[in-house]
């Protein structure tokens, strides 16, 4: 091989080593552009509007429609939490509003920070489901052992579209302690 | 040339004077030779491909029968895992960078790769990857076992091997980068002067896209790994929903990567059956620039895709409106090229020897799967047949009677050109139609199993599926056991094979159809010292 050809290879092996760095960095670059591609609603996703409260209004109680809401409780790996709701599901009109009960327990013998996500099934109704009141807005603090009571109060907008007859509405417990220390 | 012997054994590497191979085992750690370089890829993708396949038979095994018989479900899906992962970066891929290795500097009249000694440095990365992958299977809380795609959250709750497993992602990938940094620089500067761009043959050319595909998504995958990895163990939220991440992010990027990663399995595929059925069909290739065009539109849409992996994640309906007619878009290149291959073979003197018998069989079924997966492109449908045994079926189809049986065909066709003895005929024969066979009795069922509901990476399933599962078994076995006269056939034919003395052209008018042909059979350690200037040329 002479030095000329020699000499290219190198080059060109260099740039083609540089645009596999350059892609690297695209890989975390999707990053922040999944973000702002939710926000535009490109990309549907459950928070952080569903995690916000939202005012009680008066709506219309449509009382010829039922939509069957389910609770479903669950923890992140290894959260030594007991976590349940009153209920494992619920007949709502739209417009109308409830309040359903969830206790969590610390299983441990310090201090626990937890939080609740929470998730819609299908992904499209979490624009419908307010709440008023919720567990899941901000980390709760459990005392060794605690037993906590937490109330959680929502309305299905009238405006869900009439194709939705069942919301299904899952919490899960993720332990944070460690990550609350650290700030 | 023609006449190297080892009589030139010195060291001297600056030396541009033909000298034969290092003596002794050494010549295999340190070679730079393209063509030891390419042997030693295609038989550590030989062995993974056996290795792969006993995962394979413990899978077929388990699912003889409904209910548990011979393993527990953690390492079952263990071994779903590892398959897939050891198919697809320890077979199938090395093995088209073993032909790339072996074929891209013969082909186009160069003395060896761009950059050899980067290119032992790709092969042994590659082996380090694939040891400290298969040691995860010996660690405490067993190999990964949440499916090759690695999903979080579930794939966090892997043990002691998560960060292993991770590493060896990591050396994979940065062995595919470098091997495709070697391959594009080879194809773009290394070229003969007389062999411009749209007269490289169809193997080069597809080799060219598929080495930028992989500079584009090697890089991407290496980085949701290692989010993966500071998610686990340095309390970043990337994928962790508690702290604001989502993990559908994690299959944004890892689609990304996935699907352009499965036409890096599939190009070279299209680029050896379009090398090997011209010879015998005894006709130029057909359509050789719109099979250039095709090749180019593949892989451009093959980044604008991805999501229809996740039609059922929960995308407002323009994105799964979006994503179903660009997948049908892909049909149109793939069909250019199916019709061309066809058109090819239409009114030639054909003959059916192994290698074309094999690509006969790879146009036909690789069509079979290129149409399912029209099916499921279909957002509404795929919601059925998302995660059963239908896609199973599916990227089966275009996996093993496509890419593994094309690999077939491709050792078959060259193995007489790099050792200089002919195989086994009959038992190439033999080895073809048990293995086509039995590849359709081991998957055409997965198709039924799937549309009636059986889902995919389960140890035990419910009794109506029971029929098809032992028939798929069955298949499998047979196709499993069939591959061992293909490994029986390797070592004969290397070892002395018919006895047959092969010509330099090896099949009848080959040398019409590329420059390997040209050169003596078995291939001399060192060739195209000097550039040839007359380029046969397959088209147009």
């Amino acid at each position: 091989m002479n030095d000329d050809v020699s000499v290219k290879n190198k080059k060109l092996g260099q740039k083609l080593a540089i645009a596999a760095i350059a892609m690297f960095g695209f890989g975390y670059a999707l990053v922040p552009l999944y973000d702002v591609l939710c926000e535009w609603k490109w990309i549907e996703r459950d928070r952080p509007d569903a995690i916000k409260a939202i005012p009680e209004t008066a709506y219309t109680v449509d009382v010829n429609r039922n939509v069957n809401v389910e609770f479903m409780t669950s923890l992140n790996e290894n959260t030594p939490m007991v976590f349940s709701s009153e209920m494992p599901q619920l007949q709502v009109h739209p417009g109308e509003y409830h309040t359903v009960n969830f206790y969590a327990e610390n299983k441990t013998n310090k201090t626990m920070v937890a939080r609740a996500i929470p998730s819609f099934s299908p992904a499209l109704t979490s624009t419908y489901f307010e709440k008023v009141e919720c567990f899941c807005f901000s980390e709760q603090t459990f005392a060794p052992h605690e037993k906590k009571t937490m109330p959680m109060r929502f309305v299905v907008n009238p405006a869900l579209p009439a194709d939705y007859k069942t919301i299904t509405l899952s919490y899960t417990f993720f332990d944070n302690t460690e990550t609350a220390v650290k700030k | 040339m023609s006449a190297v012997t080892a009589e030139h054994g010195h060291d001297d590497h600056h030396d541009d004077h033909a000298h034969g191979p290092e003596k002794g085992w050494l010549r295999w750690i340190i070679t730079t030779n393209h063509k030891d370089i390419g042997t030693l890829y295609l038989l550590f993708a030989l062995a993974m491909f056996f290795v792969g396949g006993a995962m394979a038979m413990v899978i077929r095994a388990e699912l003889f029968e409904p209910g548990m018989q011979f393993v527990d479900p953690k390492f079952f899906n263990s071994m779903t895992t590892m398959h897939a992962l050891v198919m697809v970066f320890g077979a199938v891929m090395p093995a088209f960078v073993g032909l790339a290795n072996w074929m891209i500097p013969m082909m186009i009249g160069a003395p060896d790769m761009a950059l050899p000694r980067m290119n032992n440095m790709s092969f042994w990365l590659l082996v380090s990857g694939v040891l400290l992958l298969a040691s995860t299977l010996f660690m405490e809380g067993g190999a990964p076992a949440g499916g090759w795609t690695l999903y979080p959250p579930l794939v966090l709750q892997t043990g002691k091997a998560l960060p292993f497993a991770i590493f060896s992602v990591h050396l994979l990938g940065i062995s595919s980068i470098l091997g495709a940094i070697n391959i594009v620089a080879t194809i773009l500067n290394m070229r003969a002067p007389a062999m411009p761009l749209m007269k490289m043959p169809m193997f080069v050319w597809t080799w060219l896209i598929t080495g930028f595909l992989l500079i584009a998504i090697m890089p991407v995958f290496a980085g949701a790994v290692t989010m993966l990895l500071t998610d686990k163990f340095f309390h970043t939220s990337f994928f962790d929903a508690a702290g604001g991440g989502d993990p559908v992010l994690y299959q944004h990027i890892f689609w990304f990567f996935g699907h352009p990663e499965v036409y890096v399995m599939i190009l070279p595929t299209f680029g050896v059956a379009s090398t090997i059925i011209p010879v015998f069909a005894r006709k130029p290739l057909f359509g050789y620039s719109s099979m250039v065009y095709a090749t180019a539109s593949i892989a451009f849409l093959s980044f604008i895709v991805w999501a229809h992996h996740m039609f059922t994640v929960g995308m407002p309906i323009a994105g799964e409106l979006y994503f179903m007619y660009a997948t049908m878009l892909i049909a149109i290149p793939t069909g250019v090229k199916v019709f061309n291959w066809t058109a090819t073979m239409w009114k030639g003197a054909m003959t059916f020897e192994t290698p074309m018998l094999f690509s006969i069989a790879f146009v036909v079924l690789f069509t079979l799967g290129g149409f399912t997966g029209l099916m499921m492109s279909v957002a509404p449908v795929d919601f059925q047949y998302h995660d059963t045994y239908f896609i199973v079926a599916h990227f089966h189809y275009t996996l093993v009677p496509a890419s593994v049986f094309i690999l077939m065909a491709a050792g078959y066709f060259w193995l007489p050109k790099w050792t200089g003895h002919m195989y086994n005929e009959k038992i190439g024969q033999l080895h073809f139609w048990l293995s086509t066979i039995s590849v359709n009795i081991l998957f055409f069922p997965q198709h039924f199993l799937g549309l009636a509901g059986m889902p995919r990476r389960i140890p035990d399933y419910a009794i109506q599926f029971a029929d098809w599962n032992m028939i798929s078994s069955i298949g499998g076995f047979i196709f499993g056991a069939s591959q061992l006269l293909f490994l029986w056939i390797v070592i004969d034919t290397i070892k002395g094979g018919t006895g047959e003395k092969v010509t330099d052209e090896v099949w009848e008018d080959a040398h019409k159809h590329g420059l390997e042909w040209t050169l003596p059979s078995p291939v001399p350690y060192h060739t195209f010292s000097t550039p040839p200037t007359v380029i046969p040329c397959d088209h147009n």
